[in-house]
């Protein structure tokens, strides 16, 4: 039987069969193209083959990859894995993403690990598959397997003859073979595509309008819904006056259920109106703590337990020797992801089933939260990923997600709800904010003898985070903290004899916390490598120099990072801050690195700043990047990943923070919450260290997590004020200027 | 009620609220994706189009002020189903990450590139000042609008 798909994108988000059913001759095909329900599930399971990727009679290629692409080019990432695993054409090959029906559960999309793990997951049933393929071919062929070649797809006998293709040998069938793990990779000198800056399909589709994006997405019969928020964290809802949006056009339905308030409406404009103008009265509350005092208030919630993250040598006898202390105090401020699009999400009920479309980053969990919150099988919920806009982290995706499924219960009919942009900046949770103590001891020599730090972070690690809809419903969700990863890079991989580094774990956090990129790595970085910055001055040293003088003599690709950024940003070696401070702007630089979690990807940077000091403003000119991610899959891909960790990172560092009342946030916009804009770009250098040899490591996270330490680091040289609290804004840097 | 708007070259007439945004008709009732939804409040910009070539922000813009004007979105710009010359700068570029801000971001280049072709480096910046990108794509946006200056 000759089976041929031409993959439309639209089709597999409506959840269509066709593409499930070329993949599976048993049971008939005629039958099941039909009826959706009556297919055998697809494998997900992580130790199959069939689970990441199937052949059709064309040799075409389907990729079923649990990491999504948000935006960061991973799904060509994935493509060019394959292809060259496989040896088939990339225009062969297409990958399917993050849907729960359909894709493995492979872990959410975060933490850098889309390529490092999920990619490396998918080589591996790649390469069993490559490896079955030609145990086939031999027998057909009647030849050795060693003695085959395979080129675009087609496996032929290196002496020439006859031949069998892919889509010949499996097209249409099951591999039914479980992944092997010693199934050897190509070799990276063979390479034809991994390490090419192979273009992403996607862009020419998001440049010209025709990408679908969440957001545009739509479901025949579909109706739309808006959630009237609570105007402070913790509100009971009172009073409804539906006689107040009666002259909205379209009003279905107002929904309330507990201190959850909805409106269904049947266009989008009327949700937007119903959702500005239905009266409600609520209690009052106030359950956060003043702004002004927020330190004092992350300083003293109580403590759960203390993770030391690392505990070397003794530092209570080497803190109390002899010796030069210093310590400092750093705190970075609560952030919101600030995803250009506000969440948005579509579910339906059908047949005692949920199908919920979104942008989550992690369906197979939000596919159980959902499940959860209805008390249903989470075998009756599936979710689809659909691209949405870049989220960072856990912004409101899963939440947009759960508004709808309520709405679309009450409803009886599919809802999509969009969120509005104060439900955005108000409502996604929120990267908690992060206070951080060092101390160092320094003896005769100037050399570091003892390190200490103590972080006040949130407990938690990363989970599921509570679905708004369902707390304020009342319906079942997990109540849990879920900040994310945030303990990493409070170690230093530095060479000091004694190194204590405690994480001190509060009850609470003032807003619902989440992972937003380089979740701590960025904070806890911030602090060590700016309080690096600190003890190379009070030692006299140059920043650089004291880095390499305490890296491991050993770690030879560490070495190299800050070797080639010394090259690269022409970095004049001295100690800082620059002698002869004058005039209003002055400029200075500033060095840091990383090697990420003290077992990844490679990073050192300098940044180049001017301040005025009339004002206290910032401008950073330029950074300088050196990377080593090992197995570079996609430089363009690995390049915008940096320069998007810069940029980003620059604005959170030079600006952003949110405001709250003892209600509620209070930053519900984009004036309220400011961020980075064109003239205040910097310019941006990147040396890629490509090592094809070597494992491919993540790159959407490690250089931010340089990038506050490198600006307070460059701000310390050119002016002699020490910046410790994000974000550098000018008041806080006029008040470090008054007392240099 | 209904209003007659041209859009991309096109007479339509669409039946709505007259207080309905702009935005949301090309999208909803017309099925032109390229325009965004990202504040309403004009602050983001992910929603420009041009109404008689002037870059505006269509989520504050109801339609009953619309009138007779012009309006073009991202897709009004293909030329015979091609990328224009700004699109394709963007497209050779690769000035997209998640892309949502994208369709903004090459109308406002559009619109400068018709007033001022060959702009400076200072002149861009400003004008694109008014357009958020949350993924840090700048870098590579303004290379784009280098591009198409000088292609």
């Amino acid at each position: 039987m000759n089976i041929t798909f031409t993959p439309s994108r639209r089709d597999i988000l409506k959840g269509s069969g066709a593409l499930v059913v070329a993949f599976s001759l048993n049971p008939p095909l005629e039958a099941l193209a039909q009826d959706t329900s009556a297919m055998p599930p697809k494998s997900v399971a992580l130790d199959q083959v069939d689970t990441f990727l199937a052949i059709d009679d064309n040799g075409k290629v389907v990729v079923y990859s649990g990491k999504v692409d948000l935006g960061t080019g991973v799904r060509m990432g994935m493509t060019q894995i394959v292809a060259d695993e496989l040896d088939v054409p990339l225009a062969n090959v297409d990958v399917i993403e993050g849907d729960t029906a359909l894709t493995p559960d492979q872990g959410p999309t975060y933490g850098s690990q889309s390529i490092q793990s999920g990619g490396v997951q998918i080589r591996q049933a790649a390469a069993t598959a490559r490896k079955a393929l030609f145990e086939e071919a031999a027998k057909q062929l009647n030849a050795k397997p060693e003695d085959l070649v395979v080129a675009e797809g087609v496996i032929g006998s290196k002496a020439g003859g006859k031949t069998v293709s892919y889509g010949e040998l499996i097209g249409g069938k099951n591999f039914t073979l479980k992944v092997d793990p010693a199934a050897p990779l190509k070799n990276p000198a063979d390479f034809k595509v991994v390490g090419k800056p192979i273009a992403r399909r996607d862009i020419p589709g998001k440049v010209t309008g025709g990408f679908t994006y969440m957001h545009d997405f739509r479901v025949d019969g579909m109706l739309h819904g808006s959630v009237i928020r609570p105007p402070a964290l913790g509100a009971k809802l009172e009073n409804v006056d539906e006689n107040s949006i009666k002259g909205i056009p379209g009003v279905v339905k107002v929904v309330r259920d507990g201190n959850f308030l909805g409106v269904i409406t049947e266009t989008e404009w009327s949700a937007v109106r119903a959702a500005r103008e239905l009266k409600a009265t609520w209690s009052k509350s106030e359950t956060l703590p003043d702004e002004k005092k927020l330190w004092e208030h992350v300083r003293s919630t109580r403590i759960v337990k203390d993770d030391v993250t690392s505990n070397i040598g003794d530092t209570t006898v080497a803190m109390a020797a002899e010796g030069k202390k210093l310590k400092a105090t750093y705190d970075f401020a609560i952030h919101t992801h600030g995803s250009i699009g506000p969440s948005c999400a579509i579910s339906e009920f059908k047949d005692g089933k949920l199908i919920c479309w979104s942008a989550s980053q992690a369906t197979h969990n939000l596919r159980k939260q959902l499940a959860q919150m209805f008390s249903m099988s989470p075998d009756d919920v599936r979710c689809v990923y659909v691209d949405g806009a870049g989220c960072y982290g856990r912004n409101g995706h899963e939440d947009a997600a759960a508004d709808s499924a309520l709405l679309a219960k009450a409803a009886g009919k599919p809802v999509r709800v969009q969120w509005s942009r104060a439900d955005e900046h108000g409502w996604d949770p929120k990267g908690p904010p992060t206070l951080i103590d060092l101390r160092a001891n320094l003896d005769g020599s100037g050399a570091i003898t003892a390190w200490e730090s103590e972080f006040f972070i949130p407990q938690g690690a990363a989970g599921n985070v509570e679905l708004v809809a369902a707390s304020l419903s009342d319906l079942p969700t997990e109540h849990k903290l879920a900040p994310g990863g945030i303990v990493q890079d409070s170690q230093i991989g530095y060479k000091i004899p004694n190194i204590k580094t405690t994480c001190h774990r509060l009850e609470t956090t003032p807003l619902r916390p989440a992972w937003i990129r380089t979740p701590g790595r960025m904070q806890n970085s911030f602090a060590n490598e700016s309080f690096l910055d600190e003890i190379a001055a009070a030692a006299n040293v140059d920043p650089l120099e004291l880095r390499v003088k305490y890296t491991d003599p050993a770690d030879k690709r560490g070495l190299e990072i800050l070797e080639r950024l010394e090259k690269l940003s022409k970095w004049e070696k001295r100690p800082s801050p620059q002698k002869n401070i004058s005039g209003n702007v002055v400029k200075g630089r500033g060095v840091s690195y990383v090697k990420y979690e003290l077992v990844r990807t490679y990073v050192g940077v300098v940044a180049e700043v001017e301040v005025d000091r009339t004002n206290g403003n910032i401008r950073v000119t330029r950074f300088y990047v050196t990377h080593d991610c090992g197995q570079v899959i996609n430089p363009n891909g690995v390049k915008a990943q940096i320069e998007g960790n810069i940029i980003q990172t620059a604005s959170r560092t030079l600006k952003e923070e949110i405001t709250f009342d003892r209600g509620q946030v209070t930053s519900l916009d984009w004036a309220s919450y400011p961020i980075l804009t064109f003239p205040e770009v910097p310019e941006i250098v990147i040396e890629l260290i490509d090592r094809p040899t070597e494992k491919p490591w993540g790159a959407g996270e490690p250089t931010a997590a340089l990038v506050p330490s490198a600006i307070s680091n460059a701000v310390f040289d050119a002016t002699g004020a020490r910046l410790r609290s994000v974000p550098f804004k000018p008041e806080k840097v006029r008040d470090a200027l008054k007392s240099v | 009620m209904t209003i007659a708007l041209k859009v991309n070259g096109k007479s339509q007439q669409v039946d709505a609220d007259p207080s309905t945004p702009l935005l949301y008709v090309l999208r909803n009732d017309l099925g032109l994706h390229g325009p965004k939804f990202g504040c309403g409040l004009g602050q983001c910009v992910a929603c420009t189009v041009h109404v008689n070539g002037r870059a505006t922000f269509s989520c504050i813009l109801p339609i009953a002020a619309v009138g007779d004007r012009e309006v073009t979105t991202t897709e009004g710009l293909l030329e015979n189903g091609k990328p224009n010359k700004v699109q394709q700068a963007f497209i050779d570029e690769e000035a997209a990450q998640c892309g949502y801000c994208i369709s903004g971001m090459v109308m406002r280049a559009q619109a400068l590139l018709k007033m001022k072709p060959h702009p400076t480096e200072e002149e861009i910046r400003n004008h694109m000042r008014p357009n958020l990108c949350r993924c840090g794509t700048h870098a590579a946006i303004l290379r784009a609008v280098r591009r198409a200056a000088t292609a």
